[in-house]
C-alpha cells in the first residue's frame, strides 16, 4: 500500500522527530532551574549552591496551626511533609491562604531554613467539591 | 467515517446538517449554562469562581485537541500527499486559536481572585502562550504567503514543530512545580472533582466541541469551493 517514496518520507520525518524531540528535551532540561516555578523545602534543602541574594520561589503546604500575626504580616511555615522553611510575610495575605492549603511564597532566603518575602500566592489543588461534601469528608477523618 | 472527510462528501452535505447540528448546539449549551450558573454547587474554597472552570477547562482542551488535528493532517499530507488534508488544518486553526484565547482570558479571570495574580510564568502558563503564537504563525503562513504550495509547506512545517509543544502543555504540572494545579481529570484514576461539578463540565465540552464542528464544517466547506475555483483557473 504504502509507496517506496512514502515510506522514505515516514523514514526521514521519524529521524527528523526523534531529534527534534532531543533537543527540545536537552534545552527543557538545562532550563530547568527556571522552568520550574517554585522550589520546595526539601529541594532548598539538598540544594548545594543556593543564592542568598537571588530572588526565588518556595512553594508546600502551609503548616497547620504555624500561622502566627506580626505587626503588618505574619509568620507561617511552609512543609512538604518532609522538610520545613520558615516564612516571614509582610503584606495582605491573599483570601484563599489558609493552613493546610497550598502557598507559593516569592523573596529570598536568609538561610536555608528562614525565608522572607512581601508576596504570596495562594496554590489551588486540583480538588473540586461542594463545601456540604467537603464538610463531611473533614468528619469522617 | 475517515470517506465523510473527502471533498465530494462535504460538498454535498447540504446546510440541513449543519442547521441541526447548531439547533442541537444551542439546547445542550442552554442545559450548561444553567447547570453551570444554577444548579452546581460553589466550591469549598473557591466559591463561585469556580463557575470559570466550565468554560476554561473545555476551551483548553478544544484547543489542544486542534492543534494535534492540524498537526497529524500536516503529517499525513506531507508523507502520503493527500491533498485535501491542508484544508482541514487550515479550517481548523482559527477555532483552535479563538480557544485558546478564551482559555488563557478566562484563566487569568480565575487567577486574580484564586492565586491573586493575572499571570506567572509558570509551565503551563507559558506553554499555553507558546500554542497560541503556533496557531498566530500558523494562521499567518496562509495569509502572507500567496502561493497555495508553498504556504502549504511551510505550514506544515509550523503545525509539526509545534505538535511538540502539545506534550509539553499536557504533562507541564507533572514534569515541573507549577502555580496551576494538575489534572482533575485523568485517563489512569477517579476524577477529583465532584460529579455535581464534573457533571456540567462535560456538558460545556460536549456543546463547544459541537460548536467547533459546526464553525469546521463551514470553514471547510469554503476552503474546498475556494480550492477548486482556483484550481479551475489554471
Amino acid at each position: 500500500m504504502l509507496t517506496k517514496k512514502a515510506r522514505l518520507r515516514i523514514f526521514y520525518l521519524t529521524l527528523l522527530s526523534f531529534f527534534v524531540a532531543t533537543i527540545i528535551f536537552l534545552v527543557l532540561k538545562s532550563l530547568e532551574e527556571n522552568v520550574v516555578y517554585f522550589f520546595s523545602p526539601t529541594e532548598i534543602y539538598y540544594k548545594s549552591n543556593i543564592s542568598l541574594n537571588k530572588k526565588i520561589r518556595v512553594g508546600g503546604l502551609v503548616k497547620e496551626g504555624s500561622v502566627k500575626k506580626k505587626e503588618k504580616g505574619i509568620n507561617f511555615v511552609i512543609t512538604d511533609l518532609k522538610n520545613e522553611i520558615i516564612v516571614s510575610f509582610t503584606g495582605i495575605v491573599p483570601n484563599l491562604f489558609s493552613e493546610g492549603k497550598g502557598v507559593i511564597a516569592e523573596g529570598k532566603l536568609r538561610d536555608k531554613k528562614y525565608f522572607i518575602t512581601n508576596k504570596i500566592l495562594a496554590k489551588h489543588d486540583e480538588n473540586y467539591m461542594p463545601p456540604e461534601v467537603s464538610k463531611a469528608l473533614a468528619g469522617t477523618k | 467515517m475517515f470517506k465523510n472527510f473527502l471533498p465530494n462528501k462535504i460538498l454535498s452535505i447540504n446546510n440541513k446538517l449543519i442547521n441541526n447540528l447548531i439547533s442541537l448546539m444551542i439546547v445542550i449549551l442552554f442545559i450548561g449554562f444553567i447547570y453551570a450558573i444554577f444548579i452546581s454547587p460553589p466550591d469549598y474554597i473557591q466559591g463561585d469562581a469556580v463557575r470559570i472552570m466550565y468554560v476554561h477547562v473545555p476551551s483548553s482542551f478544544i484547543s489542544l485537541g486542534c492543534f494535534a488535528i492540524i498537526g497529524i493532517a500536516s503529517i499525513l499530507n506531507l508523507i502520503f500527499k493527500i491533498k485535501f488534508m491542508p484544508l482541514i488544518a487550515k479550517s481548523l486553526a482559527p477555532i483552535g486559536a479563538v480557544f485558546t484565547l478564551i482559555s488563557i482570558a478566562t484563566g487569568s479571570l480565575w487567577g486574580k481572585p484564586t492565586w491573586g495574580v493575572w499571570w506567572v510564568w509558570d509551565a503551563r502558563l507559558t506553554s499555553m502562550a507558546i500554542l497560541f503564537c503556533f496557531y498566530i504563525a500558523y494562521m499567518l503562513t496562509w495569509k502572507l504567503i500567496t502561493k497555495y504550495e508553498k504556504a502549504k509547506k511551510v505550514s506544515t512545517i509550523i503545525a509539526i514543530l509545534g505538535l511538540f509543544n502539545l506534550p509539553v502543555i499536557k504533562y507541564s504540572v507533572d514534569w515541573w512545580n507549577t502555580l496551576h494545579q494538575p489534572s482533575s481529570i485523568t485517563l489512569t484514576s477517579a476524577p477529583t472533582i465532584h460529579y455535581t461539578m464534573l457533571f456540567p463540565l462535560l456538558i460545556m465540552l460536549f456543546g463547544l466541541a459541537i460548536y467547533s464542528l459546526v464553525i469546521f464544517l463551514m470553514q471547510y466547506k469554503s476552503e474546498l469551493i475556494k480550492f477548486k475555483i482556483s484550481n479551475k483557473k489554471k
